[in-house]
């Protein structure tokens, strides 16, 4: 094991982890939208969609520890990476020409990725705890679809959600293309579309997210 | 030749030492279009000693484009805001009467600052050390075409050989990430068939050497490559993890 701990902590390994980690998250993104977007179906799709989850819950129980680990380990070595960063470069430029050659996205994953993690442990103790714990948090219901009614039908936690996916949009636009880069998958003739592809990956993704919340703002649900 | 003299105030980095705060002076100058960056340093250094002043420390060599050895961040630019374009080969013509010139020496905590304008890049030399070459007697020069080699291999492992090992890459990466010129180094020798033996212990070595020596990790916002004076492509950065993360899994000879 000792060689796999040493490259996992070399330069590359550790950007290799990143790729890794985000990419299954990636993955994630998208089966948690496509089950979410069944709240544009009405209460029973909804509820139904999440009752049969509840059908294979040791599956999803053992499927959430594996999310865990991987957002740890990401969320680690993120971190991590950043921290060396900074001291690899301790002083600054009395201009900053970063601004004109690099994009937003790429400048600011430590910023967009630690507000996603803000986001996620508001997002946990509402939503994961009141559907596996505690029920509605006024009548202790598992009416899953009202509890859904409840956070965003309040403005000030639909506009947090909105905000945090936006920024999820900004933290995937950079990724997608950068964990194809660090696996080595990259030559010139394609880079270009796989940039295109992450970019409609995190459109779709953050709007997607975030139409819901807007949807019921405006509509109060069904 | 061409034109006026041009008015230019310079606000250069003044360091005497490695341990001591810098701080930026100013300078004015005029100066002819026609002269380079470094011309200008020289001519600025002349009335300097004139005046019985330090002169501005700052390296060159070649003086065209090819040694590596100039290096100045020029308005938060390394090697200036041309693109493709080495320190030396940069002409006051670029710039306008008026302008207000930034001169800084590389920054990166790997590349400590000697004095004013320049930094010990020996950790580049560490990192060549490390696997930089192949270590095999290859005799006499062959004749030319006994090994077959297509021309667009050839032509990718001439752009990657182009690398000058000028640290640019390292000065505009916000982690300081070398990951550009050790790319660079492995690529040229992984596209020949010379460099196939030890291929996959070249980037494990040069990969320890590089984070030895205090780099940052590549984050993949690509400034090395903007700013890189030779083009250099961050495919060659794809290529090195990609034979990185081979040599662990399936081409593994040696643990390191
Ligand atoms: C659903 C959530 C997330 C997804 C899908 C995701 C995805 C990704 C991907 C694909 C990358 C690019 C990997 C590479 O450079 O090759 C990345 C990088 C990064 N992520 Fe996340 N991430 C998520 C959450 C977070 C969180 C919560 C943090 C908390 C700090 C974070 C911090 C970072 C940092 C700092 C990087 C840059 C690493 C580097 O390039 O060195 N991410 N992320
Ligand atoms: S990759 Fe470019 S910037 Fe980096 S050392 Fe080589 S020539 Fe200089
Ligand atoms: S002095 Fe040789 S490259 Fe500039």
């Amino acid at each position: 094991m000792g060689w796999l701990t040493t490259s996992l902590n070399r330069s590359i390994g550790k950007k290799f982890v990143m790729a890794l980690t985000g990419s299954l998250l990636m993955l994630f993104l998208i089966i948690h939208l496509i089950g979410n977007l069944t709240l544009y179906g009405g209460r029973e799709a909804f509820n139904g969609y999440v009752e049969t989850l509840e059908v294979v819950k040791p599956v999803v129980r053992v499927i959430e520890v594996i999310l865990a680990l991987i957002f740890i380990y990401h969320i680690f070595n993120g971190v991590r990476l950043w921290w060396e960063n900074k001291k690899a470069k301790p002083d600054k430029y009395a201009i900053n020409a970063n601004k004109e050659i690099t994009t937003f996205s790429s400048r600011t994953t430590i910023v967009t990725g630690s507000i996603i993690f803000i986001f996620l442990v508001l997002h946990l103790s509402t939503f994961w705890y009141q559907f596996n714990i505690s029920g509605h948090p006024e009548t202790g219901s598992f009416e899953f679809y009202d509890i859904v009614t409840y956070w965003f039908n309040q403005p000030v936690y639909s506009i947090v959600y909105i905000i945090a996916v936006l920024l999820l949009g900004f933290h995937l636009n950079h990724g997608f293309q950068s964990a194809f880069q660090t696996f080595g998958w990259n030559k010139k003739r394609y880079f270009p579309t796989i940039k295109l592809i992450g970019t409609i990956y995190a459109l779709i993704i953050s709007l997607g997210f975030a139409s819901i919340p807007i949807y019921f703002l405006l509509t109060g649900g069904k | 030749m061409s034109g006026e003299h041009l008015n230019i105030t310079l606000k250069i980095w003044r360091q005497n030492s490695p341990n001591d705060n810098g701080q930026f002076e100013e300078f004015k100058v005029s100066i002819s279009p026609d002269a380079s960056i470094l011309e200008m340093l020289d001519e600025l250094n002349n009335n300097l000693e004139r005046e019985g002043k330090r002169p501005v420390a700052f390296e060159s060599d070649c003086r065209e484009g090819i040694c590596g050895t100039c290096g100045i961040v020029i308005n938060g630019h390394p090697h200036g805001p041309l693109p493709k374009t080495a320190t030396c080969q940069l002409h006051m013509r670029n710039f306008k009467d008026g302008d207000v010139i930034y001169l800084e020496p590389f920054r990166a905590a790997a590349f400590p600052i000697i004095r004013d304008l320049i930094v010990d890049r020996s950790a580049f030399d560490k990192i060549q050390q490390a696997g930089g070459y192949i270590s095999f007697n290859t005799g006499g020069a062959p004749d030319a075409n006994t090994i077959p080699i297509g021309k667009d291999v050839a032509a990718e492992a001439l752009d990657a050989a182009e690398c000058i090992g000028c640290g640019a890459c390292v000065a505009a990466c916000k982690n300081s990430s070398a990951m550009l010129f050790v790319g660079a180094k492995v690529s040229q020798y992984a596209l020949l068939p010379q460099g196939q033996p030890e291929r996959y212990k070249r980037v494990q070595t040069m990969v320890a050497a590089m984070d030895e020596a205090g780099f940052g990790s590549c984050t993949n916002t690509y400034a090395c490559e903007a700013e890189c004076p030779k083009g250099i492509s961050i495919m060659n950065i794809a290529r090195m993890n990609r034979d990185f993360i081979k040599s662990k899994i399936v081409e593994q000879e040696v643990d390191i």
